[in-house]
Protein backbone atom coordinates (compact mmCIF):
# COMPACT_ATOMS: atom_id res chain seq x y z
CA UNK A 1 0.00 0.00 0.00
CA UNK A 2 1.19 3.55 -0.66
CA UNK A 3 2.79 5.29 2.29
CA UNK A 4 1.50 8.74 3.22
CA UNK A 5 3.38 10.94 5.68
CA UNK A 6 1.48 13.41 7.80
CA UNK A 7 3.71 16.14 9.22
CA UNK A 8 2.42 18.23 12.11
CA UNK A 9 3.00 21.99 12.18
CA UNK A 10 5.79 21.28 14.66
CA UNK A 11 7.45 18.91 12.23
CA UNK A 12 6.46 15.60 13.86
CA UNK A 13 6.15 12.91 11.18
CA UNK A 14 3.59 10.13 11.13
CA UNK A 15 3.65 7.68 8.26
CA UNK A 16 0.70 5.42 7.48
CA UNK A 17 -0.10 2.90 4.78
CA UNK A 18 -3.24 4.02 3.01
CA UNK A 19 -5.14 1.88 0.51
CA UNK A 20 -5.37 3.00 -3.10
CA UNK A 21 -8.74 4.65 -3.60
CA UNK A 22 -9.00 5.97 -0.03
CA UNK A 23 -8.59 9.67 0.62
CA UNK A 24 -5.67 11.15 2.52
CA UNK A 25 -8.25 12.27 5.11
CA UNK A 26 -9.56 8.70 5.54
CA UNK A 27 -5.98 7.49 5.94
CA UNK A 28 -5.53 9.91 8.84
CA UNK A 29 -8.80 8.96 10.55
CA UNK A 30 -8.18 5.21 10.15
CA UNK A 31 -4.74 5.56 11.68
CA UNK A 32 -5.78 7.99 14.44
CA UNK A 33 -3.44 10.68 13.19
CA UNK A 34 -3.95 13.99 14.95
CA UNK A 35 -4.35 17.30 13.17
CA UNK A 36 -7.15 16.33 10.81
CA UNK A 37 -10.67 16.69 12.25
CA UNK A 38 -12.89 15.87 9.24
CA UNK A 39 -16.05 17.06 11.00
CA UNK A 40 -18.29 16.57 7.97
CA UNK A 41 -17.08 13.08 7.12
CA UNK A 42 -15.64 13.85 3.70
CA UNK A 43 -18.57 15.59 2.05
CA UNK A 44 -16.43 18.66 1.28
CA UNK A 45 -18.55 20.76 3.56
CA UNK A 46 -16.40 21.86 6.49
CA UNK A 47 -12.71 22.50 5.69
CA UNK A 48 -11.49 20.75 8.85
CA UNK A 49 -9.31 18.25 6.95
CA UNK A 50 -7.25 21.12 5.53
CA UNK A 51 -3.58 20.34 4.75
CA UNK A 52 -0.67 22.05 3.04
CA UNK A 53 1.03 20.09 0.28
CA UNK A 54 4.78 20.67 -0.31
CA UNK A 55 5.62 22.09 -3.72
CA UNK A 56 7.26 18.92 -5.05
CA UNK A 57 4.00 17.05 -4.54
CA UNK A 58 1.43 19.77 -5.15
CA UNK A 59 1.63 19.62 -8.96
CA UNK A 60 1.44 15.83 -8.99
CA UNK A 61 -2.05 15.91 -7.47
CA UNK A 62 -5.19 16.12 -9.52
CA UNK A 63 -6.29 19.75 -9.71
CA UNK A 64 -8.82 20.91 -7.15
CA UNK A 65 -12.40 21.65 -8.16
CA UNK A 66 -13.96 25.08 -7.64
CA UNK A 67 -16.09 23.73 -4.81
CA UNK A 68 -12.96 22.61 -2.96
CA UNK A 69 -11.40 26.07 -3.34
CA UNK A 70 -14.67 27.58 -2.07
CA UNK A 71 -14.34 25.49 1.08
CA UNK A 72 -10.64 26.27 1.45
CA UNK A 73 -11.64 29.95 1.66
CA UNK A 74 -13.13 29.02 5.02
CA UNK A 75 -10.18 27.03 6.30
CA UNK A 76 -7.85 28.26 9.03
CA UNK A 77 -5.05 30.22 7.35
CA UNK A 78 -5.34 28.95 3.79
CA UNK A 79 -2.26 29.24 1.57
CA UNK A 80 -1.50 28.76 -2.11
CA UNK A 81 -0.67 25.09 -1.47
CA UNK A 82 -3.78 24.38 0.60
CA UNK A 83 -5.89 21.31 -0.15
CA UNK A 84 -8.70 19.44 1.56
CA UNK A 85 -7.30 16.00 2.34
CA UNK A 86 -10.72 14.41 1.75
CA UNK A 87 -10.31 15.34 -1.91
CA UNK A 88 -6.86 13.82 -2.39
CA UNK A 89 -7.44 10.23 -3.48
CA UNK A 90 -4.49 7.92 -2.93
CA UNK A 91 -2.98 6.29 -6.04
CA UNK A 92 0.15 4.20 -6.55
CA UNK A 93 1.86 7.30 -7.91
CA UNK A 94 1.28 9.10 -4.62
CA UNK A 95 3.38 6.59 -2.65
CA UNK A 96 5.59 8.76 -0.41
CA UNK A 97 3.25 11.77 -0.42
CA UNK A 98 3.80 14.22 2.41
CA UNK A 99 1.15 16.61 3.73
CA UNK A 100 1.51 19.18 6.48
CA UNK A 101 -1.32 19.73 8.92
CA UNK A 102 -2.06 23.33 9.98
CA UNK A 103 -1.67 24.70 13.53
CA UNK A 104 -5.37 24.07 13.99
CA UNK A 105 -8.43 23.19 11.98
CA UNK A 106 -11.05 25.41 13.64
CA UNK B 1 -38.88 30.34 33.33
CA UNK B 2 -39.92 27.42 31.13
CA UNK B 3 -40.49 24.11 32.92
CA UNK B 4 -40.43 20.85 31.04
CA UNK B 5 -39.47 17.17 31.33
CA UNK B 6 -36.41 17.29 29.10
CA UNK B 7 -34.27 20.06 27.64
CA UNK B 8 -32.68 19.03 24.36
CA UNK B 9 -29.58 20.94 23.33
CA UNK B 10 -29.09 20.65 19.58
CA UNK B 11 -31.68 20.39 16.81
CA UNK B 12 -29.74 18.13 14.46
CA UNK B 13 -31.14 14.76 13.35
CA UNK B 14 -30.32 13.10 16.68
CA UNK B 15 -31.92 15.89 18.74
CA UNK B 16 -35.02 15.82 16.53
CA UNK B 17 -35.42 12.08 16.85
CA UNK B 18 -35.04 12.42 20.63
CA UNK B 19 -38.13 14.67 20.50
CA UNK B 20 -39.95 11.79 18.82
CA UNK B 21 -38.83 9.16 21.29
CA UNK B 22 -39.76 11.38 24.25
CA UNK B 23 -43.13 12.19 22.66
CA UNK B 24 -43.93 8.53 22.15
CA UNK B 25 -43.48 7.81 25.85
CA UNK B 26 -45.42 10.90 26.89
CA UNK B 27 -42.63 13.26 27.93
CA UNK B 28 -42.49 16.95 27.02
CA UNK B 29 -39.38 18.70 25.81
CA UNK B 30 -37.97 22.03 24.65
CA UNK B 31 -35.28 22.18 21.97
CA UNK B 32 -32.53 24.81 21.90
CA UNK B 33 -30.11 25.39 19.01
CA UNK B 34 -27.58 28.06 18.15
CA UNK B 35 -28.51 28.01 14.46
CA UNK B 36 -31.62 29.81 13.27
CA UNK B 37 -33.23 26.63 11.90
CA UNK B 38 -33.50 22.96 12.78
CA UNK B 39 -31.36 20.31 11.08
CA UNK B 40 -27.85 20.84 12.43
CA UNK B 41 -25.00 19.76 10.16
CA UNK B 42 -27.52 18.14 7.78
CA UNK B 43 -29.01 21.51 6.94
CA UNK B 44 -26.00 23.77 7.48
CA UNK B 45 -23.25 21.71 5.86
CA UNK B 46 -24.82 19.37 3.35
CA UNK B 47 -28.50 20.19 2.66
CA UNK B 48 -28.18 18.94 -0.93
CA UNK B 49 -25.78 16.07 -0.49
CA UNK B 50 -27.19 12.56 -0.52
CA UNK B 51 -26.96 10.26 2.51
CA UNK B 52 -27.13 6.53 1.81
CA UNK B 53 -27.18 4.89 5.24
CA UNK B 54 -30.47 5.80 6.86
CA UNK B 55 -32.31 2.50 7.44
CA UNK B 56 -35.25 2.11 5.08
CA UNK B 57 -34.33 5.18 3.03
CA UNK B 58 -31.99 4.19 0.19
CA UNK B 59 -31.08 7.79 -0.57
CA UNK B 60 -32.02 11.20 0.81
CA UNK B 61 -30.38 14.60 1.20
CA UNK B 62 -29.61 16.32 4.51
CA UNK B 63 -32.49 18.68 3.76
CA UNK B 64 -34.96 15.87 3.06
CA UNK B 65 -33.95 13.99 6.19
CA UNK B 66 -34.52 17.11 8.29
CA UNK B 67 -37.87 17.72 6.64
CA UNK B 68 -38.92 14.11 7.33
CA UNK B 69 -37.87 14.29 10.97
CA UNK B 70 -39.73 17.57 11.51
CA UNK B 71 -42.86 16.00 10.00
CA UNK B 72 -42.44 12.95 12.21
CA UNK B 73 -42.30 15.02 15.42
CA UNK B 74 -45.10 17.40 14.47
CA UNK B 75 -47.77 15.61 16.61
CA UNK B 76 -45.76 16.34 19.75
CA UNK B 77 -45.90 20.13 19.27
CA UNK B 78 -42.61 20.78 21.05
CA UNK B 79 -41.15 24.29 21.15
CA UNK B 80 -37.96 25.26 19.35
CA UNK B 81 -35.72 28.00 20.71
CA UNK B 82 -33.49 28.76 17.77
CA UNK B 83 -30.70 31.26 17.30
CA UNK B 84 -29.63 30.96 20.91
CA UNK B 85 -26.79 29.19 22.61
CA UNK B 86 -26.91 27.52 26.00
CA UNK B 87 -24.41 29.33 28.19
CA UNK B 88 -25.02 27.94 31.64
CA UNK B 89 -26.15 24.66 33.15
CA UNK B 90 -26.63 24.58 36.92
CA UNK B 91 -28.04 22.06 39.36
CA UNK B 92 -31.02 23.25 41.40
CA UNK B 93 -32.28 20.65 43.88
CA UNK B 94 -33.35 17.74 41.71
CA UNK B 95 -33.49 19.71 38.49
CA UNK B 96 -31.21 21.36 36.02
CA UNK B 97 -31.44 25.06 35.25
CA UNK B 98 -30.37 26.08 31.77
CA UNK B 99 -29.71 29.64 30.64
CA UNK B 100 -29.24 30.77 27.04
CA UNK B 101 -27.38 33.79 25.71
CA UNK B 102 -30.67 35.49 24.94
CA UNK B 103 -31.62 35.28 28.60
CA UNK B 104 -34.17 32.44 28.42
CA UNK B 105 -34.21 30.20 31.47
CA UNK B 106 -35.36 26.59 31.44
CA UNK B 107 -35.81 24.06 34.20
CA UNK B 108 -36.07 20.29 33.82
CA UNK B 109 -35.03 17.10 35.60
CA UNK B 110 -33.27 15.94 32.42
CA UNK B 111 -31.01 17.40 29.75
CA UNK B 112 -30.16 15.61 26.53
CA UNK B 113 -27.08 17.05 24.85
CA UNK B 114 -27.25 16.33 21.12
CA UNK B 115 -24.71 18.95 20.23
CA UNK B 116 -22.88 17.25 17.36
CA UNK B 117 -19.38 18.67 17.09
CA UNK B 118 -20.45 21.77 18.98
CA UNK B 119 -22.17 24.97 17.99
CA UNK B 120 -21.67 26.77 14.72
CA UNK B 121 -19.81 30.04 15.11
CA UNK B 122 -18.20 32.46 12.69
CA UNK B 123 -14.58 31.74 11.92
CA UNK B 124 -12.54 34.56 13.37
CA UNK B 125 -9.49 36.40 12.10
CA UNK B 126 -6.43 34.50 13.28
CA UNK B 127 -4.32 37.58 14.11
CA UNK B 128 -3.93 38.02 17.87
CA UNK B 129 -4.65 41.73 17.87
CA UNK B 130 -8.03 41.09 16.20
CA UNK B 131 -9.52 39.99 19.52
CA UNK B 132 -9.06 43.43 21.04
CA UNK B 133 -11.10 45.11 18.32
CA UNK B 134 -13.84 42.47 18.08
CA UNK B 135 -17.28 43.99 18.51
CA UNK B 136 -15.76 47.51 18.30
CA UNK B 137 -14.07 47.77 14.93
CA UNK B 138 -14.05 44.15 13.77
CA UNK B 139 -17.33 42.36 13.11
CA UNK B 140 -18.27 38.87 11.93
CA UNK B 141 -21.88 39.76 11.22
CA UNK B 142 -23.79 42.98 10.73
CA UNK B 143 -26.52 43.73 13.22
CA UNK B 144 -26.61 47.51 12.97
CA UNK B 145 -25.59 48.92 9.63
CA UNK B 146 -26.08 52.51 10.83
CA UNK B 147 -22.75 52.12 12.58
CA UNK B 148 -21.09 52.19 9.18
CA UNK B 149 -21.88 55.58 7.65
CA UNK B 150 -19.23 57.47 5.74
CA UNK B 151 -16.54 55.12 6.99
CA UNK B 152 -13.68 53.20 5.48
CA UNK B 153 -14.61 49.54 5.55
CA UNK B 154 -12.47 46.57 4.59
CA UNK B 155 -14.49 43.43 3.88
CA UNK B 156 -12.80 40.02 3.86
CA UNK B 157 -14.15 36.88 2.21
CA UNK B 158 -15.20 35.59 -1.18
CA UNK B 159 -18.73 34.33 -0.64
CA UNK B 160 -22.23 35.73 -0.71
CA UNK B 161 -22.08 37.43 2.70
CA UNK B 162 -18.93 39.36 1.79
CA UNK B 163 -20.25 40.32 -1.65
CA UNK B 164 -23.74 41.29 -0.48
CA UNK B 165 -22.45 43.50 2.31
CA UNK B 166 -19.86 45.07 0.01
CA UNK B 167 -22.67 46.10 -2.33
CA UNK B 168 -25.04 47.24 0.40
CA UNK B 169 -22.47 49.27 2.33
CA UNK B 170 -20.90 50.79 -0.80
CA UNK B 171 -23.91 53.13 -0.91
CA UNK B 172 -22.54 55.27 1.90
CA UNK B 173 -19.00 54.06 2.52
CA UNK B 174 -15.57 53.55 1.06
CA UNK B 175 -15.31 49.79 0.56
CA UNK B 176 -12.25 47.60 0.02
CA UNK B 177 -13.11 43.99 -0.74
CA UNK B 178 -10.22 41.63 0.00
CA UNK B 179 -10.09 37.96 -0.98
CA UNK B 180 -7.29 35.39 -0.96
CA UNK B 181 -7.82 34.33 -4.59
CA UNK B 182 -9.15 35.92 -7.79
CA UNK B 183 -12.37 33.90 -7.97
CA UNK B 184 -15.38 34.86 -5.90
CA UNK B 185 -18.20 32.46 -5.24
CA UNK B 186 -21.48 34.29 -5.52
CA UNK B 187 -24.54 34.65 -7.71
CA UNK B 188 -23.71 35.83 -11.25
CA UNK B 189 -25.89 38.91 -10.76
CA UNK B 190 -24.05 39.87 -7.55
CA UNK B 191 -20.69 39.46 -9.25
CA UNK B 192 -21.65 41.73 -12.13
CA UNK B 193 -22.92 44.34 -9.65
CA UNK B 194 -19.56 44.21 -7.89
CA UNK B 195 -17.75 44.71 -11.23
CA UNK B 196 -19.97 47.71 -11.95
CA UNK B 197 -19.26 49.30 -8.56
CA UNK B 198 -15.59 48.64 -9.04
CA UNK B 199 -15.63 50.54 -12.32
CA UNK B 200 -17.50 53.41 -10.68
CA UNK B 201 -14.81 53.50 -8.01
CA UNK B 202 -17.28 52.67 -5.22
CA UNK B 203 -15.61 49.36 -4.33
CA UNK B 204 -11.90 48.60 -4.46
CA UNK B 205 -11.32 44.91 -5.11
CA UNK B 206 -8.04 43.46 -3.82
CA UNK B 207 -7.20 39.90 -4.89
CA UNK B 208 -5.32 37.68 -4.24
CA UNK B 209 -4.62 39.37 -0.92
CA UNK B 210 -4.97 38.36 2.70
CA UNK B 211 -4.82 40.26 5.98
CA UNK B 212 -1.28 40.64 7.31
CA UNK B 213 -1.56 43.00 10.25
CA UNK B 214 -3.67 45.59 12.03
CA UNK B 215 -2.15 48.83 13.31
CA UNK B 216 -1.66 48.58 17.00
CA UNK B 217 -3.02 51.13 19.44
CA UNK B 218 -6.32 51.93 21.07
CA UNK B 219 -8.16 52.35 17.79
CA UNK B 220 -7.56 50.78 14.42
CA UNK B 221 -7.03 53.22 11.57
CA UNK B 222 -5.25 51.15 8.98
CA UNK B 223 -4.44 47.57 8.10
CA UNK B 224 -1.80 45.85 6.00
CA UNK B 225 -2.75 43.30 3.38
CA UNK B 226 -0.36 41.00 1.59
CA UNK B 227 -0.45 39.89 -2.04
CA UNK B 228 0.14 36.23 -2.84
CA UNK B 229 3.59 37.21 -4.18
CA UNK B 230 4.54 38.97 -0.93
CA UNK B 231 3.82 42.60 -1.83
CA UNK B 232 2.29 44.51 1.10
CA UNK B 233 -0.23 47.34 0.91
CA UNK B 234 -1.66 49.61 3.55
CA UNK B 235 -5.40 50.26 3.55
CA UNK B 236 -7.07 52.96 5.63
CA UNK B 237 -9.71 51.10 7.63
CA UNK B 238 -12.21 52.16 10.29
CA UNK B 239 -14.04 48.84 10.32
CA UNK B 240 -13.25 45.28 9.29
CA UNK B 241 -16.06 42.95 8.33
CA UNK B 242 -14.90 39.37 8.00
CA UNK B 243 -16.93 36.56 6.44
CA UNK B 244 -14.98 33.31 6.50
CA UNK B 245 -17.95 31.03 7.09
CA UNK B 246 -18.93 29.00 10.11
CA UNK B 247 -16.90 26.58 12.17
CA UNK B 248 -17.98 24.21 14.88
CA UNK B 249 -16.82 24.77 18.43
CA UNK B 250 -17.59 22.84 21.59
CA UNK B 251 -18.09 26.21 23.30
CA UNK B 252 -19.60 26.49 26.79
CA UNK B 253 -20.39 22.73 26.98
CA UNK B 254 -16.82 22.36 28.23
CA UNK B 255 -17.67 24.39 31.36
CA UNK B 256 -20.61 22.39 32.70
CA UNK B 257 -18.62 19.99 34.84
CA UNK B 258 -18.97 17.07 32.43
CA UNK B 259 -16.15 14.67 31.74
CA UNK B 260 -14.79 15.55 28.32
CA UNK B 261 -12.50 13.36 26.30
CA UNK B 262 -11.06 14.75 23.07
CA UNK B 263 -14.03 17.08 22.43
CA UNK B 264 -16.56 14.29 23.17
CA UNK B 265 -18.52 13.32 26.29
CA UNK B 266 -18.12 9.79 27.67
CA UNK B 267 -21.44 8.06 28.45
CA UNK B 268 -22.60 4.64 29.59
CA UNK B 269 -24.29 2.68 26.83
CA UNK B 270 -27.23 1.60 28.95
CA UNK B 271 -28.78 5.04 29.31
CA UNK B 272 -26.35 7.43 27.61
CA UNK B 273 -26.03 9.28 30.88
CA UNK B 274 -22.89 11.37 31.40
CA UNK B 275 -21.04 11.66 34.71
CA UNK B 276 -23.87 13.94 35.89
CA UNK B 277 -27.16 12.38 36.87
CA UNK B 278 -29.94 13.53 34.57
CA UNK B 279 -27.60 14.81 31.85
CA UNK B 280 -27.43 12.58 28.80
CA UNK B 281 -25.34 12.90 25.64
CA UNK B 282 -26.24 11.37 22.28
CA UNK B 283 -25.10 11.58 18.67
CA UNK B 284 -21.67 12.71 17.50
CA UNK B 285 -20.90 14.44 20.79
CA UNK B 286 -20.95 11.27 22.91
CA UNK B 287 -18.30 8.60 23.07
CA UNK B 288 -18.12 5.01 24.33
CA UNK B 289 -16.22 1.89 23.29
CA UNK B 290 -17.19 1.10 19.70
CA UNK B 291 -18.88 4.45 19.04
CA UNK B 292 -19.70 5.08 15.39
CA UNK B 293 -20.36 8.65 14.30
CA UNK B 294 -23.38 7.82 12.19
CA UNK B 295 -26.85 9.33 12.17
CA UNK B 296 -28.35 5.88 12.66
CA UNK B 297 -26.32 5.36 15.85
CA UNK B 298 -27.64 8.71 17.08
CA UNK B 299 -31.19 7.46 16.61
CA UNK B 300 -30.54 4.38 18.75
CA UNK B 301 -28.89 6.52 21.40
CA UNK B 302 -31.90 8.88 21.39
CA UNK B 303 -34.29 5.97 21.99
CA UNK B 304 -32.38 4.75 25.04
CA UNK B 305 -31.72 8.19 26.50
CA UNK B 306 -35.43 9.08 26.18
CA UNK B 307 -36.43 5.99 28.23
CA UNK B 308 -33.78 6.84 30.82
CA UNK B 309 -35.27 10.34 31.18
CA UNK B 310 -38.60 8.83 32.22
CA UNK B 311 -37.39 7.88 35.69
CA UNK B 312 -36.45 11.40 36.75
CA UNK B 313 -39.37 13.04 34.95
CA UNK B 314 -42.04 10.71 36.41
CA UNK B 315 -40.52 9.40 39.66
CA UNK B 316 -43.85 7.96 40.83
CA UNK B 317 -44.62 6.00 37.68
CA UNK B 318 -43.04 2.95 36.13
CA UNK B 319 -42.12 3.02 32.48
CA UNK B 320 -43.89 0.36 30.44
CA UNK B 321 -42.49 -0.70 27.09
CA UNK B 322 -45.03 -0.44 24.25
CA UNK B 323 -44.99 -0.90 20.47
CA UNK B 324 -46.15 1.95 18.19
CA UNK B 325 -48.10 -0.58 16.11
CA UNK B 326 -50.39 -1.59 18.93
CA UNK B 327 -50.36 0.89 21.81
CA UNK B 328 -53.53 2.96 22.21
CA UNK B 329 -51.75 5.52 24.38
CA UNK B 330 -49.02 6.00 21.76
CA UNK B 331 -51.68 6.39 19.09
CA UNK B 332 -53.31 9.03 21.26
CA UNK B 333 -50.02 10.92 21.56
CA UNK B 334 -49.59 10.73 17.79
CA UNK B 335 -53.06 12.23 17.40
CA UNK B 336 -54.36 9.29 15.36
CA UNK B 337 -58.09 8.91 14.97
CA UNK B 338 -59.54 5.57 15.98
Amino acid sequence: MPKITYISHEGKKNTAEVAVGSSVMEGAIQNSIEGIDADCGGSMACATCHVYVPENWFDKLEKSQDAEQDMIDMAYEPKKNSRLSCQIIVTKELDGLEVITPIKQT
Amino acid sequence: MIKTDVIIIGAGPTGLFAVHQLGIIGLKCEVIDNLDRAGGQCIELYPDKPIYDIPGIPECTGGQLTEGLLKQIKPFKNNFHLGQRVEEVKQENNSWAVKTNSGNIFSAPNIIIAGGVGSFEPRKISLKEAEKFEGKQIFYSVTNKDLFKNKKISIFGGGDSALDWALELSKSNEITLVHRRNEFRGAAHTLSEIKKKEKEGKIKVKTPYSLKSITDGQTMSEIKIEHEDGKVETIGTDYILSFFGLIMKLGPIADWGLNINNKTIPVNTESFQTNKEGIFAIGDICTYPGKLKLILSGFHEAALAARACFKRARPNETYKFEFTTASKSIHGRLGLKK
